[in-house]
Order: structure tokens, then sequence, then C-alpha cells
């Protein structure tokens, strides 16, 4: 007999006593995760020009890209490609395995229409190896390749969002993280910043596009930090390659006649901002939800449709809390029983048929043999009255002879007495 | 490049194909991603699972209630189990601020009967119950793996009796069973019964016992340098001689837990007494995420992957073309399809087959009426007949008859005319003689 802890059950607290020790465990985990590496894939998405090659640099401090490994504005294709450079990056004995993926050429065109589909059919082929690899019978290592974050560049028109901005946004918020950026922040001022933003999130509400939501958190002072940075969406952003000497300081920045634009001062730009949340905060939580979220959706759409071959959608409601397995169990069952009904309908009729066949012969057999009990006692009846025919004959006949033999013998008697009176002489 | 410890081999291997290391002229700040991922663990809580095997009276519950301070459900059980039982809680512990969901698996019973052939299958059900639970929830279509309460056993403590000599058979039958479905780790019970030397002979003797039998224990990680130290050291030691007790005794001026005898106190936490602090250490303190991750990454692939074996799943057709997962399930689903089709046909066939056969028979037997039919008309016929042909001879007979009476009765009145007019004729005459 065995009893399985249900999920349900409730556990019962204690309280300890004294040093367990398994409040150690974080460090395990900590230094097993140190031990593994990290990866995250970056996707970089707008227009060319708008500063994303220097925006990548600047996020990572390095030169990702460079004259070795031109940005996407240099590699503008013909039609719209999706390109990876993977580069590995270590800093206090954490390594990083970053992939970032860019599209040259989206935006670009006279016809942009469609040029969100390669972005689409990329992230989706990202997640259909991972679907794969993880429903291997032999499973490796599997390396986490899918996109965790997209940033979109938003021009910096200080309008609103283009059409193009809005189709993209709402055909990748739920297959990916996306995080809209103001680029070339710069060339706004604070108010314009300012309008800019109330217009491009009405604009996200508006159209009911759902990007990238920070996690609550119970901690009070999180929160309030999650409340200004939601508070700053979209952010905007400034780059730059070049460090330059402001007061004394070796600050990364923008040069104009007018004054320097830092890229890492909170009064320029949201840059800072931008780097702590997606680096130093939340890159975990964006590869969760990639995770959690974005792939399951993905995974849960791509088998209901193997599964559920073109069956009503309206059945499969309560079918997509099982395996695909468990589900054709399930109707491997309801087939048998299927078969028992139909089986038993089938030996019903069968014997129904049968029944009355045999009843009709029945009855054709009854009724020959009365036909023929009754010719019997036709003739039977026959027979007698020709007997008692017969018999009145005989008896008609032993009469007749009878009374012919004592009329012959009185015959014989007369003519013997007449014999007898001729010779008397009776006769003159 | 700073902080390069590891080797260059490695860095290959977990760059992938085309990763090129590049340097950062600044700090980034990614380096919080250990934090980051810790601050995520420990808001979701952990999870431990672990399974105590053992006969009855080895002291398995003290030893769980000394090993996580407090006291567990249970009491004590009787020995006269008809079989293996297991019996397991839950329990929600909380050190500083790490919440902890333990789960306590007991054996009861183990040892007990008889015949103890089949003891060792209920503890594999159990086991592989879990596996399957995990299993199930990971191929559903809609699942939620990050909030499922993992049940799966990470550690499975092996009790053995404090005999001195050698393992029992029923020990290495059961480890030898479970090695590949669970981390074993083999601890000597109630060791205050064994002397020191005996102790130390004890212990080489079941270690070679297991490997002569080929027992797979855990053994603890030694491929993380922080921790490749005191682990290799723990396993040399392997099996831990282990004492539990609640009460506690005062010794010098605390208040220390022991077990109190005539000739003395066995201390539990005193490394001289027994080895309970050594296994605190490496089941707790150091190895309990390691435990996990075997047990996810090597015993749940290796049931998983025996499973969908069993139901027929490949990775690769027979070209050596890797199946997708769309693929495959396509495959079954047709074949499955196609099954229940030829099911319902067969079924069919047979019914046909059945009416075939049985229109056949009573066609016969409609055939076989209607010649007995005839057979009786034939006869009725003949009897009809003879009847004829005896009436006709009847009244032929009687027209003879007839005929012959007409006859008779003409010669009869013929002669009577005759000779009454004879008689008359002589009457005259002799009236005429007068």
């Amino acid at each position: 007999m065995i009893e399985r802890p249900d999920s349900a059950v409730s556990s019962v607290a204690r309280n300890l006593e004294g040093y367990v020790g398994f409040a150690n465990l974080p460090n395990q985990v900590y230094r097993k995760s140190v031990k593994r590496g990290f990866e995250f894939t970056l996707m970089v998405v707008g227009e060319s020009g708008l500063g994303k090659s220097t925006l990548i640099n600047s996020l990572f401090l390095t030169d990702l890209y460079s004259k070795d490994y031109p940005g996407p504005s240099q590699r503008i294709k013909k039609t719209v490609q999706v390109e990876q450079s993977k580069v590995l990056i270590k800093e206090g004995g954490v390594q990083l395995t970053l992939t970032i993926v860019d599209t040259p050429g989206f935006g670009d065109a006279v016809d942009n229409s469609n040029c969100w589909q390669p972005v689409i059919n990329y992230i989706d082929s990202k997640f259909e190896d991972f679907l794969n690899a993880e429903s291997r019978v032999n499973r490796r290592q599997m390396p986490d390749n899918r996109v965790h974050c997209c940033l979109y560049f938003i021009a910096p028109s200080g309008h609103g969002l283009k059409p193009l901005d809005i189709e993209f946004m709402k055909r990748l918020h739920d297959k990916v993280n996306v995080i809209p950026l103001i680029a070339k922040a710069d060339t706004l001022t604070p108010e314009e910043c300012q309008l800019f933003k109330k217009q491009i999130m009405k604009e996200i509400q508006e159209h009911k596009i759902k990007i990238y939501e920070f996690p609550d958190t119970e901690d009070d002072e999180d929160s309030k930090l999650i409340r200004k940075i939601k508070e700053k969406m979209p952010l905007a952003v400034v780059g730059s390659n070049v460090v330059i000497e402001v007061n004394g300081r070796k600050v990364r920045g923008r040069q104009y006649p007018w004054g320097v634009a830092e890229v890492e001062n909170g009064e320029h730009c949201d840059f800072t901002v931008l780097r702590n949340m997606l680096i130093r905060t939340h890159m975990q939580d964006l590869k969760d939800v990639t995770n959690n979220v974005h792939y399951e959706n993905y995974r849960s759409k791509k088998l209901a449709a193997v599964t559920c071959n073109g069956v009503d959608a309206t059945k499969n409601k309560g079918q997509l809390t099982k395996s695909p397995l468990a589900q054709m169990e399930e109707e491997r069952r309801e087939h048998v029983m299927k078969m028992k009904k139909m089986e038993t309908e089938m030996e019903q009729v069968f014997e129904m048929k049968v029944k009355e066949k045999k009843q009709k012969l029945k009855d054709s057999e009854a009724e020959l043999e009365r036909r023929h009990e009754q010719m019997k006692k036709n003739l039977e009846a026959q027979y007698k009255e020709l007997d008692e025919k017969r018999r009145q004959f005989e008896e008609e006949k032993v009469n007749w002879e009878t009374h012919q033999r004592i009329l012959e013998q009185q015959k014989l008697d007369a003519s013997k007495t007449m014999e007898k009176n001729k010779k008397k002489g009776k006769i003159f | 490049m700073p902080e390069r410890t590891m080797a260059a081999t490695e860095i290959a291997r977990q760059a992938g194909e085309g990763a090129r290391a590049v340097p950062l002229s600044g700090h980034v700040g990614f380096d919080s991603m250990p934090d980051q991922l810790v601050n995520k663990s420990v808001n979701h809580g952990f999870c431990f699972n672990i399974l105590c095997v053992g006969e009855t009276g080895l002291g398995k519950s003290t030893l769980m209630d000394t090993l996580f301070n407090t006291k567990f459900e249970g009491e004590p059980t009787q020995h006269n189990q008809p079989g293996v039982q297991l019996k397991s809680n839950t329990y929600e512990l909380q050190e500083s601020n790490v919440r902890l969901k333990l789960t306590m698996v007991n054996t009861v019973g183990f040892g007990d009967q008889i015949n103890k052939e089949d003891s060792y299958k209920s503890i594999v059900e159990f086991i592989d119950a879990q596996f399957e639970a995990y299993l199930q929830e990971e191929l559903k279509i809609k699942r939620t793996l990050h909030s499922y309460h993992d049940t799966r056993i990470h550690a499975c403590l092996y009790f053995i009796a404090p005999t001195g000599h050698s393992l029992k058979s029923l020990d290495l039958v059961t480890m030898k069973k479970l090695d590949s479905k669970v981390n074993i780790i083999p601890i000597i019970a109630k060791s205050d019964a064994i002397s020191k030397s005996e102790l130390a002979k004890f212990k080489i003797k079941i270690t070679s016992e297991l490997v002569s039998n080929g027992v797979q224990i855990y053994q603890f990680p030694t491929d993380d340098e922080t921790v490749a130290e005191i682990n290799s050291t723990m396993n040399g030691h392997l099996p831990f001689a282990v004492v539990g007790s609640t009460e506690e005794v005062k010794i010098g001026n605390k208040m220390v837990r022991a077990r109190q005898y005539p000739w003395g106190t066995v201390q539990v936490e005193n490394e001289n007494h027994c080895d309970f602090v050594k296994l605190r250490e490496m089941l707790i303190r150091v190895n309990m995420e390691d435990l996990r991750e075997q047990t996810h990454t090597r015993h749940y692939e290796l049931y998983r992957r025996c499973k969908l074996e069993e139901m027929g799943f490949k990775d690769t057709d027979p070209d050596s073309k890797p199946f997708s997962l769309q693929e495959t399930y396509e495959a079954k689903r047709n074949e499955f399809m196609g099954e229940l089709q030829k099911k319902e046909e067969e079924m069919r066939q047979m019914f046909v087959q059945r009416v075939k056969e049985k229109e056949a028979e009573l066609k016969e037997a409609e055939k076989e009426l209607h010649e007995k039919f005839d057979r009786l008309k034939k006869l009725h016929q003949d009897e009809k007949k003879k009847l004829e042909d005896k009436k006709k001879s009847l009244d032929d007979e009687l027209n003879g008859f007839k005929q012959k009476k007409t006859a008779a009765e003409l010669l009869q009145s013929q002669a009577q005319q005759a000779g009454s007019s004879a008689t008359l004729k002589k009457d005259k005459e002799r009236k005429n003689f007068f």
C-alpha cells in the first residue's frame, strides 16, 4: 500500500529548536549557479540609425559592435534579416554568455508590411528548438537560446507611436518581453520627453499592448523603486561609445557645442534606470517570465494543435490539463466504451432478427403441420367412410347371398317337391 | 585576463559555437545574477524529500527528530505489519529567512516479515510513483511546473543494523534495487552499540561488500573547489555511524542531546562519539542542493527515458533523422487512431460473419422443413391414391354385386313369372281339366 503525499495535503508548520543548517541552502544554490554560468539573449529592434549598437555597447561596456563586427545599421540587407552575435563576458567570477539578436533592415524599406514576420519566425524557431530538446528521450544539458527580452527602439519624433511601432509590439507582446525605449533621447527637452512618454503610454494602453511588467515585491523599498521606474516608462535612453572628461570626471557622453549629454546621468536620460533594471535586478525575472509564460504559451498551443487535430475547439477546454498521451489514453477508454455499446446494440439487433426468423419458421412449420393433420384427418374420415360402406356392402351382400341361398334352397325344394309331385302324378 | 579560474576548455564548452570572449571596460553589473537567482529561490521556498529505509526499531524517527531539531509526528510501530508500507508526512520549517518544505517518508514494517523477498517492491513502487507524477505534469499540455510540489525522493537514508559483522542480504538486495533510482546514503544506526575498533572494521566490511555487489551509493561531489576537499574527506567516512537522541543531558554547564548509560553518556553532537555532525553537515549544510540536482538530472532522467522508450518514443527514425516532438505525437496519434479504427472494423466484420452464418443456418432449417413437408405431401398423395383405388374397387364390387343382384332378381322374377304363369297355366290346365 502506498501513500503518496498530495500536493493539496496541508503541511504542518514546525518551529526549530536549534541549529539545523538548511539556511545554507541559498549559498549552495549560489555556488552551483556560478559554476554553471549564465546565459541571456537580448533582441534589439528598430529602424536603422536609432543608436541601437551604441546603446548595446554602452550597456555592456564593451565593443560588442565594432569595426570588425558592425552593427545592424551597417549591414542593411534587401530584406529584413535576423542575426545573432554571441559573446562571453565575465565579471566578479560570474560568467555570462550574452547573445544579441538584431534585425538589420527592419522598418527601412518603403513597404514594411510583414517586416515583423522574420522576427516572429526567429523567436518561434528558438522556442521550437527548446521544445524539441526538452521532449527528447535522451535529454542533455539544454542550452537556453530563447529570446528573453526585446528592446524596441522608438524614434524620438516627439509626437507618438508610428503605425509600424504599434503593429510590431502588438504582434510580439505575447511571444517575448517587450521593453519599449525612446532612442536618441538627447534630441528631446525634458518637457517634450514627458509629453512624448505620456502619449506613448496612452497609445500603448489604447492598443492593449502588453509590455514587460515588473513583478510585485513584498519589500516596501523595492516596491517604491518599481513604482518610480513605472512612472518613467518608456525609458528614454542615450548611448555613447566615447569617454569624455567633464569637470575632472571621465564619463561616457555625447559632446555638443552647448555641453555634454552624459549617458549615466539620471537627469539627462534614463540609461542608468535601464541598465539597473535590465542587468542588475531583473535579468533573472526576464528569463523566468520567458520560461514560465511565453514559452509555456507557445508549447501548449503547439501541443494542442497536435493532439486535437481539427477537433472542435470547444471540446478541448478540459483536455488541456492532460498530457497528449493521457489524452490518448482517455480517448482509448472512451472508444472501448463506445465499442462495447455498439457491440451490445448490434448483438441485440442480431438476436432480435434471429428470433423473428425463427418464429416465422416455427409458425410456418406449425401451419404446415396443421394442414397436414387436417388432411390426414380428412383421409382418415374418408377411410372410415369407405370401411363403413364396405361393411354395409358386405353385410348386404351376405344378406342377399344368404337370401339367395334360401331362395335357391326354396327353389330346389320347390322343384324337388314338384318333381315329387310330378312323380306322384300330380301331373295327369 | 583577470579572474580566469576556469580552464580554457571549459570556457569553450560553455561558450558554445561562435561565442567570442570580449573584455569589459567597467562594471556592468551582471555579477548580481547569482544573487537574483538566489532571491528568487528564497522567495519561492525550497523543498526536500527524505526517505528512511530500515528495519523497525533502528531509530529512524529519532534520528530525523534529532537532525531537524524538532519532534515530528508518529507513534513507534510494532513488528507485526503484514507488508511494507510507506508513510509520509510533510512539514514546513523555517530557519532565518529560508523556508523549507520537508517531506519525510518512512518505511513501516520493513524487515519484519518472515518472507522478505518482496520487501523492496513497495519502496521501488513508491519512488517510481513520484517520478511518474512529475513526468505526467511535465507532459501535460497546460502545465505549471514552477509551482509544482516536487515529491520526488532526493535522499534515501538506509539504516544498517549495528551487528558489527556485515550487511544483511536484505540490505544488499534492497540497496541494489534502489541505487539507480535514488541517492542512497547508508548509515549505521544505533552505533553506540559498537566499539570504536569494531566500528572501523564494520565500516570497511560494509564498504567492500557494497563495492563487490556493485551497489552505487551517493558520493559527495568533488567537482566544485569550494567544497571538494570537505566532501572527499567525508566520502572516506561513509557509512556514517550515527546516534540519535531527543533527550537532553547536562554536561558541564550546557544541555546537550545525549543518551545516558550507567557507564557513560553518549553525546550526539560530539564527533568523537559518533558521526552525527558529519551527517548533518553533508546532508543538509553542504550538499542538499546537489542531492536535489542529482535526483532531477540523473535518476529522474533515467526513469523518464525508460518510460518513454517503453511507450514507443524514439529520438530518431530508422534513417536516423531526428524526430520533432510534433512529428512524434502526430505519428503516435495516427497509430492510435488507426488502431481504434481497426478494432471497430474487426468487430463489424465479426458481426457480418455471424449474420452470414446464422442466415445460412436458418436457410438450411427452412429447406429441411420444406423437404419434410414435401415428403409428407407425397405420402399423403400416395395414401389418397390408395384410398381412391380402394374406393374404386369397392365401387366396382358394388356395381358388380348390383348387377349380379339385378340379374338374379330379374331371373327370379322371370322364373317366378314363368313359374307363376306356368303354375297359372297349370292351374288353368287343371282347371280346364275339370
